[in-house]
């Protein structure tokens, strides 16, 4: 957990290469390239990336005729405006006709920080996640942002993929294989299991290591693919350690703590917890300062690894 | 280049017997939208019986033009023109609107050959034709883009984005048309929330435009020519028409915007649409 890198900047970094190997890659964003690295692209292949000014719901049509013109779209925008100014172009005329475009949305969650409530998309995953035909990952740091980029690419049909603004440290080494619908297992636990996706990934990891001090052993399951779930891992865990918690940066309803409860009601119920935003909107603060604001830090998920255990039968 | 007289009364015959099916599968179904199909018919029997390139043993064929329906609820015009081009049969037409059926309620691509885009929700489709247009220009390709567009449907702001767009990127290969039939829903679109002036609003975004009467087949393919010939800026056609032209029974009949007729109605207009042409 050394070196630190941005999803973003992982993002572009994946869309430059991307870009060398295939011709059909066209990129598109609404006037915030700098800030979604969708400049990097546009630096290197400017005859491919299309500017589309402010106008969301423009870009997420353009994008859907250029992948019926057999091109590759990657469509980039904050978070908050890909999927809330654009929700029902991304439903009508991207999702629906299941159209080969690929939303990648940056300064997601309380990573906007700053900004506040306007600028900072709590609803985005779920949002998503409803759409039939759409696919949603949330990468937790800048390995498996390439990676996911390079899978959304060679997947056939749209995608979501949300990533951040801030510097995240890098949880994944070299030889990490990531695929979509596919759970990476930390450690498996033994007394409760935190399924966590994106930045909050790190902070489950850093609650696991609290909670090893006090002999309490959980485990970490990077839930980067929210749609479709993993259920087989979210089962799996919770026969295993029989207690779950969910972590995230977006709203308590509908994400992945959503989606997890849904996969456990059906097949495994054990007693869980659902740590994200609790239904309100966000405010201006710094990343680290929003997540214990919000109750996101790793104590605040350490002690709800502790109620959810006591709940145990 | 300009349409003879010979292919000009042969598209208005055709015109003739897409109404007439348009009537029939729409009284089988029992529901859809009459008025706007009517009105557009001479329209997009121009497109695909005189300026539009396309296989319909190939709906996917790489050298098409491309036509977008961006007023989706005309369907059953779309689908009727497919048929008369050979991308379905006839036979199928008279499963509109029913389970199981290829000719969804709004036209869907995923299973309706011919259709390039699933459209239904206003305001779409021009921002799809951008997307299309661009990739021709990327592919070198000489493909051509048109749209459909309802006057009704200039209220939606995603059509004045696109428009920008298509006028930004100099998309000359991309020859929208708006049928300015005047009604929507709920009235007279100038008294609902007024579109006008349609032309000035195009010219002053960056477009060529010409304004023709919808139904004037010599006019739409003089029109269609023309929009051919225009570099450096896109092209938008304003067709002025009448909603549900070819009988009294539809024409200028609001509520016939998403009604279906009676076959009391069908019998009506059958009499006069056997008679001579709808179309000048």
């Amino acid at each position: 957990m050394t070196e630190k890198v941005a999803t973003r900047d992982a993002y572009g970094d994946a869309l430059v290469s991307l870009g060398k190997k295939r011709n059909d890659v066209v990129v598109l964003d609404a006037d915030l390239s700098g800030s979604t690295k969708t400049s990097k692209f546009a630096k290197v292949f400017p005859d491919r990336f299309f500017n589309i000014g402010i106008a969301e719901q423009d870009m997420m049509g353009t994008a859907a005729g250029l992948a019926i013109g057999g091109k590759l779209p990657f469509v980039s925008t904050f978070a908050v405006f890909a999927t809330g100014r654009a929700w029902e172009q991304v439903r009508q005329s991207i999702c629906y006709p299941n159209l080969n475009v690929k939303i990648v949305a940056s300064h997601s969650g309380v990573t906007v920080g700053e900004d506040g409530g306007s600028h900072q998309s709590v609803e985005d995953i779920a949002v998503m996640r409803v759409i039939p035909h759409m696919t949603v990952i949330v990468p937790a740091d800048g390995p498996e942002t390439l990676q996911a980029i390079e899978a959304a690419a060679e997947y056939k049909g749209p995608c979501y993929v949300r990533v951040g603004r801030n510097k995240v440290p890098t949880l994944f080494g070299a030889d990490y294989k990531f695929k979509i619908g596919k759970a990476h297992v930390f450690n498996e636990g033994k007394d409760a299991a935190i399924i966590a996706a994106g930045i909050m990934v790190a902070e489950a990891l850093r609650a696991r290591d609290l909670l090893k001090a006090e002999g309490i052993d959980v485990g970490v399951i990077d839930m980067s693919t929210i749609k479709p779930l993993d259920t087989g891992a979210v089962t799996a865990a919770a026969m295993r350690c029989g207690a779950i918690v969910t972590a995230e940066e977006h709203s308590i309803i509908g994400g992945l703590g959503g989606a997890v409860a849904e996969a456990l009601a059906e097949s495994a119920p054990v007693p869980m917890a659902r740590i994200g935003i609790k239904d309100r909107f966000g405010t201006s603060g710094d990343q680290e300062a929003l997540l214990k604001h919000y109750g996101l830090s790793a104590s605040d998920l350490a002690m709800a690894v502790k109620e959810v255990i006591k709940k145990k039968r | 280049m300009a349409a003879t007289e010979e292919q000009l009364k042969t598209l208005r015959e055709k015109a003739r017997r897409v109404r007439i099916d348009i009537l029939k599968m729409l009284t089988e179904c029992g529901s859809g939208h009459t008025g706007g199909s009517l009105s557009a018919t001479d329209i997009v029997t121009a497109l695909y019986f005189y300026k539009m390139k396309y296989d319909p043993k190939r709906p996917d064929w790489k050298e098409r033009d491309n036509f977008i329906l961006s007023k989706g609820h005309a369907a059953p015009v779309l689908y009727t023109e497919l048929a008369h081009a050979g991308f379905i049969e006839h036979a199928e037409l008279c499963t509109l609107r029913k389970l199981g059926s290829r000719l969804q309620g709004h036209p869907d691509s995923k299973c309706m050959p011919g259709v390039e885009i699933s459209t239904g929700s206003l305001g779409q489709g021009l921002s799809v034709a951008n997307g299309l247009a661009l990739a021709h220009k990327l592919d070198k390709s000489s493909n051509r883009v048109y749209v459909l567009l309802g006057d009704g449907e200039l209220q939606e702001g995603q059509i004045w984005e696109a428009a920008m767009t298509a006028a930004h990127y100099k998309l000359d290969n991309i020859c929208a048309l708006v049928d300015n039939n005047g009604l929507q829903i709920d009235g007279p679109v100038e008294k609902v929330m007024g579109v006008e002036p349609i032309t000035d609003k195009w010219r002053a975004f960056g477009w060529e435009v010409f304004d023709i009467d919808g139904h004037d087949m010599a006019a739409i393919t003089a029109a269609l020519d023309k929009a051919e010939n225009v570099k450096g800026k896109p092209t938008m056609i304003v067709c002025r028409t009448v909603k549900g032209k070819g009988s009294k029974v539809f024409e200028g009949k609001v509520e016939f915007h998403g009604t279906a007729p009676s076959k009391e109605e069908l019998d009506i207009a059958m009499k006069e649409l056997s008679g001579e042409t709808v179309c000048k």
